[in-house]
């Protein structure tokens, strides 16, 4: 199968169900969309994340009902540093698609957890590997490092041997 | 009373912690505490080259490697764009049918043990090491296989193989039958297992749990199935399902799940294409190794392999698998350079862990071992 090159206009990806039901909500609040290699990625403005979560959830055409994934990419030293992303995948229509929420000035984004309780240890993952703060969490703790470890280790300015 | 379970005790599978809050003999409440096998693999495959990495996703989960190995070369073909021959792709589906049994009898036999009933652990390691040995045969590790590669398979299957691979799959149905005679209708299994640890589909489908902790509750989803990959769309099997949602439903679903297995293998052994097992991308794959004693272009592919790896297009890909345990999914970024800019694996057992507070709270201590041992955790893979 050759690569395809990637569509990037949100007119032309309308027909997507996840994305249809995101403009119909909210226009100011996707930032763009890309169709890359039969994926579709939605980028969503920060503040909206959740309430967009709440709407996949429970579309009744399509509901995204399952959280495969939550995790970030570090893309130092450009701005916005980082991206977490969101794969939302739907048990009956047998869908997938990845929500993107960039951040720039400072790691901090709302917690999906009340949405689906699986994002609690995937969230607590990223926030110990980044070190990214999720608001509402219940447990923000660290989960695979040490508690008193200093640092983020996926952070790429965070050297592969680590500082000791 | 606290209570720390773990992470030395014997029925955790490995290091995994439970913080117990109890009282008398009922759970209170429950609290793993993981990562004491963290070892950074994300971290390590940023600094690797793309085929460098294969090795690692051998050690994330130890008890399928092959499925490690096929989610992480099918996302980065994915990324490559590239097409795989119908031969490498059903001895991929295959071997990963095998794994997935090998992986389902070390659940069943050190899940029986840690209940209580000896005999089984020895039942399922004598045709675990029959598999491991065909493992052995195919890639020359019984382990850490590293057979698939990007764009193909390492080697030729030896001769011999499909006759070795065809006589254990006549033999392994009988013995299913001998585990079930020993297990599903034993009184003493059906007091530890029926009726406990239950969790509801909706339960099981916020928390995120997948594989037979997930069809143990009734919800009808496997992605070999449901979103075909490697072309498992060319098999015909059932998914076992069961609608109690407790230890013993995910057990008769995990035993089930090895006789449709081994039908796979079967089917691929009875349809297997004959052909090439590695994809016409000289840029991607290594040479033969006969080729480089007479063409200088494969010489030169060879080293610049070796000593730059290839770029791979900018881009990323979530590529998900059917693990014995459930989807195991690899999200990889590309940066356009020839090594990964990031990759993440998303661990079954990581979010089907998420289900034990739920499952054993309010319940007896001695629950606790059952509800273990029916989400079938590897900690490799949980802590990466």
């Amino acid at each position: 199968m050759p690569l395809n090159p990637a569509i990037t206009e949100i007119d032309q990806l309308k027909a997507h169900p996840a994305l249809a039901k995101l403009l119909a909500w909210n226009y100011g609040a996707i930032e763009g969309a890309k169709f890359d290699r039969d994926e579709m990625t939605i980028y969503i403005e920060r503040s909206a994340i959740r309430e967009a979560c709440i709407l996949l959830r429970d579309d009744r055409d399509c509901p995204f009902n399952f959280l495969a994934d939550v995790t970030c990419v570090d893309w130092y030293p450009k701005q916005p540093r980082f991206e977490i992303v969101y794969h939302l995948l739907s048990i009956s229509r047998k869908e997938r698609v990845r929500l993107k929420v960039r951040l720039g000035d400072s790691p901090e984004v709302d917690s999906v957890t009340s949405v689906w309780p699986a994002a609690n240890y995937f969230e607590r993952e990223v926030y110990d590997l980044f070190g990214v703060r999720f608001n509402g969490h219940p447990y923000l703790r660290r989960l695979l490092m040490p508690e008193d470890w200093e640092g983020y280790p996926l952070r790429k300015d965070y050297p592969v041997e680590g500082y000791r | 009373m606290i209570l720390n379970m773990g992470p030395h005790h014997p029925s955790t599978h490995g290091v995994l912690r439970l913080i117990l809050e109890i009282d008398g003999e009922t759970i209170v409440r429950i609290m793993p505490d993981i990562g004491y096998l963290h070892t950074g693999i994300e971290k390590t495959c940023e600094a690797k080259f793309y085929q460098q990495v294969v090795p690692l996703t051998d050690r994330i989960d130890y008890l399928c490697p092959l499925t490690n190995n096929l989610c992480y070369v099918l996302a980065v073909e994915k990324l490559l764009g590239l097409e795989i021959p119908p031969k490498a792709q059903w001895m991929r589906v295959m071997l990963n049918e095998l794994t997935r049994i090998n992986s389902h009898l070390v659940w069943l036999g050190t899940h029986a043990l840690d209940i209580g009933a000896m005999s089984v652990f020895l039942y399922c390691f004598r045709e675990r090491e029959d598999i491991l040995r065909l493992f052995e045969m195919v890639s020359g590790q019984r382990m850490m296989t590293s057979y698939f590669r990007i764009g193909g398979l390492a080697l030729e299957p030896p001769l011999g193989f499909f006759e070795r691979v065809r006589e254990f799959a006549n033999r392994f149905p009988a013995k299913v039958d001998e585990y079930e005679n020993l297990l599903t209708g034993n009184p003493i299994w059906g007091m530890r297992t029926k009726g406990v640890a239950r969790i509801t589909a909706e339960d099981a489908v916020a928390l995120g749990a997948s594989g037979p902790t997930l069809r143990g509750s009734g919800v009808d989803f496997d992605l070999r199935r449901d979103m075909p990959y490697s072309s498992y769309e060319k098999f015909k099997f059932k998914v076992p399902v069961s609608q109690d949602g407790d230890v013993f439903a995910r057990y008769i679903c995990r035993v089930r799940e090895m006789r449709e297995s081994i039908a796979i293998v079967q089917q691929a052994l009875d349809g297997m294409p004959q052909g090439r097992i590695k994809a016409d991308a000289p840029k991607v794959i290594l040479p033969d190794r006969e080729k480089m004693k007479t063409e200088m272009e494969a010489l030169i592919y060879h080293f610049k392999i070796i000593t730059e790896g290839f770029a791979v297009p900018e881009g990323e890909v979530y590529q998900a698998v059917e693990s014995p345990r459930g989807e195991m999914g690899y999200y990889v970024v590309s940066d356009g350079t020839a090594k990964p800019y990031r990759v993440h694996m998303r661990a079954a057992c990581l979010a089907n862990l998420q289900l034990l507070p739920a499952m054993c709270e309010g319940r007896l201590l001695a629950d606790v071992v059952a509800a273990i041992g029916s989400i079938d955790i590897v900690l490799g893979e949980i802590d990466r």
